[in-house]
């Protein structure tokens, strides 16, 4: 008999790819500006690094909510023994308004409809549990987070079948793409249930228009399908155009009354906007009550900590603070994304225009030795290994292209970065000048045989073009 | 209009039962000294109140171990990115150094098996996503821990096989018992991959001896099956005999036992009373498990900020001696108080030494030995009573009549309240039973027939056959969190 399931034996968690493998080998040498200078720079981990000193400043100046107290008396008891599904009430009543402060307050949320999880990794798996059975499928625009293979197919076994995007419109969902990915499912005798959208995109950086979006609310209402759409990185929009929820797209086509209304499904989480991966903090945002119930129970499988939701519930019921924090925030980001895009530029590597997110998705598709996965592969490792850069390549995101890779900007400091571009170009003026040699030696080559047929004709020899 | 999954829609979740009443009544009623004296007390919710201010003092001596004092506020922003589901090492330690001082320094665990996951809850379930597959089945010896039900069955489709134990030996587990529970599952064709239970029992408050443990361990290698032992009551042992874990007897040279075989789950929820900060264990002797479940963990990995704190606070050796100790002290008193009230009125309990609640015996004060007549005497005790307690039945008990009752989730003047309660009733009822007694002998005398106990061996099946209704222990109506929401609430508008 088989010791243990059939998910412990499997690599269904997805930590096989290459993703979660240059993570590993950043780990066994990893960078530091002291003690290991010549470590691999992580380029691979969306965090956001950028901000904590306007966190700390408001710790500092709000002892009480870090030590369990409120209005001066201790609440430790009650949080200790606080394990209410439902969450604390000040809490959810909080982040549903940042949620809104996020959107220009042109959506309002009910913090009724919000259920807390542990993290989106736990938020996007309970919803799957909730939206589909086993073997029925979801559909996901590529590129997409690799993480998701874990997050909804490894417990639920639900599958996922990909909406291929294309460089050729900078990677927009179309119309064509939605069909043809449903019926690639009916192909394999799938019964989809939905659609899963990353808005703003990871790995791309980009925020859907209302085009997409509305292509996307018609096709499930057509379809008679959920929509998912992860809304992590929404506070990270740090450039026009601004980020359009899918919640404000049901509103503004007056769907309310309609079925659409009751499957459009929400994820946020912390981790992203306000940097606070560590913490868990996640949650589901949906008008379909039975939604909410049922996930509100699963929930139990990974309850935020509730003295994370008491620190929290402080931090973000301080509008001053969240007013300020979004606004710094996305200035900061903006910065350091152009720091990115212009280095690169510097060394003929081009991004595709980003205006959100953590991370920029890079054409690298003229370094590569040849135009496939394997070309990708040989690549990334001579960037991990020889130019000590983790970064991530395209095919683990499941991109149907090969050369696209994300690189990620604001979890390391300024120097690091430019320590990075300046390696980058190493590398990259190293490849220009062996390929101009090898472009050289094949000029070589062929001036020889013309030689050999003229020498026959000419009476005197060409002299060779100087090396470069 | 696009339907949810099966999951979504059953009753896996074990909410719909009738044991809920019990709960609505306390939510809709809930005893407050001053502001509803005469409301329903919450004797439904194994919670240990007893202890916080030990760990409150710990916490104020202690401001580093927070990272938002300016004392701590240095490894904020560290703690803030950490989210490995590896665990912060020192987390990791301290939950060793832990384990290890709460067995007596018995037994020495290993920081690389400490794997997270949302609470004791998280981790049950995670446990069993790696050990079994969908329509795989698991024994449970019981009366067993109902949300063991939604815990272990819900979302990774297994079935559970109870093992019923009984009165008859202080519902001790026997092997013929588990022999038998395993042949039957046999003949049906269905799989069993292991046994889990709870050691201290919930809800027996009891433990399991050296030589039972060793029987146990002695079944599931001769079946190759996996033992599952839950121990997160492993704090709460008040008096003799001292607690003996099953990493204690597997480690003993004279006991054969393949250890890939053997998992254990933790949590803090019950020995340190901390069920809000969501800290659950899975600690395996299976590398296998080892790596799955802890890639698993990312589904419900403890905030960063509690690990910090916790890391610091559990491997102060010296604080974990004095709190072991002084909580032990106070739940001995509190069940001493308890049980002595009880005795009183002629009510006894199941002899525990462990646990946040007594078995309780009122097998006499059913109308009849049935599931119904427990029933009726349960919401007689809900609305009459006004004490929330719960019914053997929920814990899948074969036997009508027991409740388990919680002791150490309130006050001692709440205590005094509920126990006055419950001894008026019985005095009432010792008085109706009498006189109904007196009736039924005048008229036996008359009939001459003879007193019999309609105590058929059908009625018994009924409630070992009865569906997976149970009670949720995670009081899971917004308005009992109102209570103390309340409090909360108000401290906000306090902050800026």
């Amino acid at each position: 008999m088989r010791p243990l399931s059939r998910k412990a034996t499997c690599n269904s968690h997805g930590q096989d790819s290459s993703y979660f493998l240059g993570w590993q080998e950043y780990e066994k040498r990893p960078y530091d500006a002291v003690r290991n200078p010549t470590g691999i720079i992580q380029m691979g981990l969306a965090e956001n690094q950028l901000s904590f000193d306007l966190l700390e400043s408001w710790l500092a100046a709000n002892p009480d909510a870090a030590s369990f107290k409120g209005n001066g008396e201790s609440i430790f008891r009650e949080l200790a023994l606080f394990q209410d599904y439902h969450g604390l009430p000040a809490f959810k009543k909080a982040l549903t308004e940042f949620m809104s402060e996020i959107r220009r307050n042109k959506v309002n949320f009910d913090p009724t409809n919000l259920v807390l999880t542990a993290g989106a990794t736990s938020a996007n798996e309970t919803l799957i549990f909730c939206l589909a059975e086993e073997g029925e499928a979801f559909l996901l625009p590529t590129p997409y987070y690799p993480g998701f293979d874990r997050d909804l197919k490894w417990r639920t076994g639900a599958e996922i079948v990909p909406i291929e995007c294309h460089s050729s419109n900078g990677f927009k969902i179309t119309q064509a793409a939605l069909d043809d990915a449903y019926e690639a499912a009916q192909k394999r005798n799938l019964r989809v249930k939905g659609v899963l959208i990353t808005n703003p995109s990871n790995p791309l950086g980009t925020t859907l228009t209302r085009e997409e979006l509305n292509l996307l609310l018609n096709f499930v209402n057509a379809k008679d399908i959920h929509l998912i759409s992860d809304e992590i990185y929404s506070g990270t929009v740090f450039n026009s155009p601004g980020f359009i929820s899918v919640m404000e797209v049901v509103r503004d086509l007056k769907l309310e009354n309609t079925d659409v209304w009751n499957q459009v499904h929400i994820v946020y989480s912390l981790s992203k906007d306000l940097g606070l991966p560590g913490f868990r903090v996640g949650a589901i945002y949906s008008n379909n009550d039975a939604v909410v119930s049922a996930a509100t129970k699963m929930s139990s499988f990974g309850l935020i900590s509730s003295q994370t939701q008491y620190l929290l519930s402080a931090l973000l019921s301080d509008k001053n603070f969240t007013k300020n924090y979004i606004k710094e925030n996305q200035r900061r980001l903006r910065r350091r994304q152009e720091m990115l895009v212009n280095g690169l530029r510097n060394v003929g590597i081009e991004c595709l225009q980003s205006n959100a997110g953590l991370f920029c998705w890079v054409d690298m598709r003229h370094l590569m030795s040849s135009n496939t996965f394997e070309g990708e592969m040989e690549l990334w490792k001579k960037i991990l290994y020889d130019v000590r850069l983790n970064i991530s390549a395209g095919g683990s995101c499941h991109c149907s292209e090969p050369g696209w890779f994300r690189v990620c900007f604001s979890n390391m400091t300024e120097d690091t970065l430019n320590l990075s571009m300046q390696r980058l170009k190493n590398f990259v003026n190293s490849m220009n000048s062996s390929s101009s040699q090898s472009h050289h030696q094949r000029m070589k080559n062929s001036r020889r045989r013309s030689l050999t047929k003229w020498v026959l004709r000419l009476s005197f020899s060409d002299r060779e073009p100087e090396e470069r | 209009m696009a339907n949810l999954s099966k999951l979504a829609t059953n009753d896996g979740h074990g909410e719909n039962s009738p044991y809920f009443d019990g709960w609505k009544a306390y939510d809709e009623n809930p005893y407050h000294p001053i502001n509803n004296p005469n409301g329903v007390i919450q004797m439904g919710l194994a919670e240990n109140q007893l202890s916080f201010d030990l760990i409150q003092e710990w916490i104020q001596k202690n401001p580093k171990a927070s990272i938002c004092t300016k004392e701590g506020i240095f490894s904020f922003k560290d703690i803030a990115i950490f989210q490995d589901y590896h665990g912060l090492p020192e987390f990791r330690h301290a939950m060793v150094k832990f384990m290890g001082q709460v067995r007596g320094d018995r037994v020495t665990f290993d920081p690389n098996r400490i794997v997270m996951g949302g609470g004791a809850t998280g981790a049950s379930e995670i446990l069993m996503f790696c050990l079994a597959d969908p329509g795989d089945a698991f024994l449970v010896p019981s009366p067993s821990y109902p949300a063991f039900d939604r815990d272990l069955r819900w979302r990774t489709r297994l079935q559970l096989i109870p093992v019923p134990c009984s009165s008859a030996n202080d519902f001790q587990l026997e092997r013929e018992a588990l022999e038998e529970a395993y042949k039957k599952a046999q003949q049906a064709n269905i799989r069993v991959k292991g046994l889990i239970l709870a050691n201290p029992s919930n809800p027996l408050g009891t433990l399991m001896s050296k030589d039972a443990l060793t029987t146990l361990v002695s079944f599931i290698n001769e079946k190759n099956i996996h033992l599952v032992c839950d121990e997160i009551y492993s704090a709460t042992i008040f008096h003799q005999p001292e607690f003996v874990s099953i990493s204690e007897v597997i480690q003993d040279p004279n006991v054969v036992c393949n250890k890939d075989l053997i998992h254990i789950i933790y949590s803090l929820s019950k020995d340190m009373g901390l069920p809000g900060f969501r800290v659950g264990i899975v600690y395996s002797y299976n590398d296998a498990v080892v790596a799955c479940a802890r890639k698993m963990s990312s589904f419900g990995l403890v905030s960063s900020q509690t690990q910090h704190l916790l890391a610091l606070m559990l491997s102060d050796k010296e604080f974990v001696a004095r709190y072991l100790e002084e909580n032990a002290k106070r739940l001995a008193k509190r069940h001493m108080l308890f049980t002595k009230g009880l005795e009183e009125v002629g009510i006894s309990c199941l002899r525990s030494n462990a646990g946040l609640f007594v078995w309780m015996d009122l097998r006499r004060l059913l109308s009849e030995p049935t599931l119904e007549g427990e029933m009726k005497l349960w919401r007689i005790i809900i609305n009459d009573v006004k004490l929330n307690v719960s019914p053997g039945s929920s814990f899948h008990c074969c036997e009508p009549g027991w409740f388990r009752v919680c002791f150490a989730n309130m006050d001692d003047h709440t205590m005094e309240v509920a126990l006055q309660r419950i001894q008026s009733f019985v005095d009432q009822k010792n008085e109706s039973l009498v006189k109904s007694e007196v009736l039924v002998i005048k008229d036996n005398k008359r009939r001459q027939k003879s007193l019999c106990l309609n105590f058929t061996a059908s009625r018994l099946d009924e409630s070992v056959n009865m569906s997976t209704r149970v009670m949720s222990p995670h009081s899971p109506l917004a308005s009992l969190a109102n209570g103390s929401n309340q409090d909360l609430n108000r401290t906000h508008q306090g902050l800026k």
